[in-house]
């Protein structure tokens, strides 16, 4: 059912150093009232120094849960995850005490959210949120973590830093908002980012100016960043390689450039179909049919199968494993081979 | 901020002005002061003609209340119905209440924060049940119940307690009636702390803090407790004039010398100083606690601070 293929995971680029963090099998589940919505289901995925893996996926495909189980931050319960290693620079961190997950968090590994506004303490200053992670994991003063604060507003590009460290959320921009989340993430200077959604609150023109500044800021600290998010566009620029999530699962895992050229499963060529072109102006936009499957009741087989154009028996019975579909491409899709060369 | 305080001052004025008039109006112009003053016995014409003539009172209400008003803010609140001057009283019976208050207060914000956190921490396990069980069984009883049951079983019974409070009310004798006035408010403030802390731990900003790698500790003190609290300081605050003008029922309880006394006695005596004089400083209080709750609120909520 699981199965790890090597193409699927190591980028062409970095493929003999051992990975900064790899997600082996992954299974999250939840337990509700209505039963068990499994969340994640086998998901590998590893992103080296340096590199910029983009997770792709709708809401509900398990993209940002996978983020938050790296993280140690999901609600358990009702989440669970009943399988799976989560290996960070060698060592499993689903096996570490809780006290030794939280001196990662943040320090090593550190997470930017979606939403900036509520994402931040709206009655502490910014000044306090970020000065907040050197005084708890430096111990730095109060006066030196300020200092500090400061310094990496201005690294951010916040205009007149020394001015708006005492400023609340609130009183900043979307833009500047998110900035300042960026920030916080970079304090410790971490070996790893996940950025869940960073831009998806902003203004397209924002967008750019955040992702560029979020890309740039990686090459200089020479960190892994894991880039969630459902915006074909925004991953182009700045991703090495992509995975493409459906249903709690990887369906699709390739170097960027070549998914746009040629998708190797359906879905994402249902995806790449549906971003509105200039030159086909006019014309009605490709919609995937149907609705993204209920995670109570996964369809059996593949689980895109109910809303494939491609769907065959073999595919309502067998779930496809993650073929290797080229250098470091993979494809969990019965069909790769017709999907790739049509 | 100035301006914000002036903007409040000013609309007190009117509040006080109307809480004011409306007791005066009830106890001056519904019964007849002349009359208690002399019982059973059917004054004689002339005498309480001039008596009426002293008291101000042969004069239309709204001048009768200027009058008064104006007696009343060069410090002349009149005489008790024993003779003795009602600020006399006032001087008594407010240390008295304020002890209590303080007492109360202390055990309300403690207690109530406490369990409030402790069953919003534990979402819908058996700590968080039996918060809310007890809760709504304080709610549910009333404070002469309580009053007298903790009375008879903790003072009597037990006597872990004194049942009645001593001369010059020490403060370890006003902790007994402090836990029985605290009583139904407490219950309030550990609802309200649960239901807010319970929100607030489901807050984007929650799961930040603890992506950062913060301590639970800090998690729980720093970000989850210092917003969940605003509600609840605002309830406080205006509670402290609620417990000290509730004191009417613990106050005769036990024997406290308080203004809840005082006004119990002026009412039963129909002594009309008294009863105004001392339910004007407890609405002065009611407002400056009020004022006072503003102003926290704008220093807990930097939203609110610059809008």
């Amino acid at each position: 059912m699981t199965v790890i293929s090597e193409g699927a995971t190591a980028a062409p680029q970095a493929a003999q150093t051992a990975p900064l963090l790899e997600v082996r099998d992954l299974h999250v589940e939840f337990h509700t009232r209505d039963g068990v919505a499994k969340a994640v289901n086998g998901v590998n995925y590893s992103v080296q120094a340096g590199e910029t893996l983009a997770v792709l996926g709708e809401s509900g495909s398990g993209k940002s849960v996978t983020a938050q189980a790296i993280m140690g931050i999901l609600d358990m319960p009702p989440g669970r995850i009943p399988q799976g290693q989560i290996l960070f620079q060698g060592q499993d961190m689903l096996a570490m005490s809780g006290e030794q997950r939280r001196k990662i968090r943040g320090r090593k590994i550190a997470m930017i959210f979606q939403d900036a506004l509520s994402s931040l303490n709206p009655v502490l200053s910014v000044g306090y949120q970020l000065g907040e992670m050197f005084r708890v994991h430096q111990g730095l003063s109060r006066k030196a973590a300020k200092a500090k604060a400061i310094e990496l507003m201005d690294r951010v590009r916040i205009p007149a830093a020394a001015e708006r460290v005492n400023d609340y959320p609130h009183q900043f921009s979307g833009g500047m908002r998110q900035r300042i989340m960026i920030a916080m993430a970079l304090a410790l200077e971490p070996d790893l980012i996940i950025a869940d959604e960073p831009t998806t609150a902003l203004d397209v023109t924002v967008q750019a100016q955040v992702m560029d500044l979020l890309a740039e800021l990686q090459r200089e600290y020479n960190m892994g960043l894991i880039l969630i998010t459902h915006d074909l566009g925004v991953v182009a620029d700045v991703a090495d390689k992509i995975a493409v999530m459906y249903a709690g699962r990887i369906v699709e895992t390739a170097p960027v450039h070549q998914i746009y050229a040629a998708p190797a499963h359906p879905y994402t060529k249902g995806l790449l179909q549906s971003i509105p072109r200039l030159d086909r102006k006019g014309q009605e936009l490709y919609a995937i049919k149907g609705l993204p499957p209920n995670l109570l009741h996964i369809p059996s087989g593949c689980a895109f199968n109910p809303r494939c154009p491609m769907a065959q028996d073999i595919c309502r019975t067998e779930v496809p494993v993650l073929h290797t579909a080229g250098p470091g491409r993979g494809s969990a899709c019965h069909f790769w081979k017709e999907t790739l060369g049509e | 901020m100035g301006r914000y305080v002036i903007r409040r001052l000013l609309q007190m004025v009117p509040v006080f002005i109307g809480t004011t008039f409306l007791i005066f109006v009830m106890v001056y112009a519904l019964g007849d002061p002349v009359a208690a003053m002399f019982g059973d016995r059917a004054p004689d014409p002339a005498t309480a003609a001039q008596i009426r003539h002293d008291l101000y009172l042969d004069h239309p209400l709204p001048l009768q209340y200027v009058h008064y008003m104006g007696q009343i803010f060069t410090g002349h609140f009149g005489k008790s119905a024993t003779g003795q001057p009602v600020t006399e009283l006032m001087g008594t019976a407010f240390p008295v209440t304020l002890r209590l208050t303080l007492v109360a207060f202390a055990i309300e914000a403690v207690v109530g924060i406490g369990l409030g956190l402790l069953a919003g921490l534990r979402r819908g396990r058996f700590a968080d049940s039996s918060v809310l069980a007890f809760t709504l069984l304080v709610v549910a009883i009333p404070t002469f119940v309580t009053g007298y049951l903790l009375q008879y079983f903790v003072g009597l019974k037990w006597g872990l307690a004194n049942p009645a409070v001593a001369e010059g009310a020490p403060i370890g004798d006003l902790i007994l009636p402090g836990i029985v006035l605290a009583g139904v408010s407490l219950a309030y403030v550990a609802r309200l702390t649960r239901t807010s802390v319970a929100e607030n731990s489901r807050a984007d900003y929650l799961r930040t803090a603890v992506a950062k790698g913060l301590p639970r500790r800090r998690v729980v003190t720093v970000h989850l407790l210092r917003n969940s609290l605003i509600p609840v300081v605002t309830f406080l605050g205006t509670d402290i004039g609620g417990l000290m003008a509730g004191a009417v029922v613990t106050e005769r309880i036990f024997n406290i010398h308080g203004v809840g006394y005082q006004l119990y006695q002026g009412i039963l005596r129909q002594n009309p100083p008294t009863v105004v004089g001392f339910v004007t400083i407890l609405v002065l209080i009611f407002l400056a606690a009020n004022l006072l709750v503003d102003l926290l609120y704008a220093v807990l909520d930097p939203r609110i601070r610059y809008a």
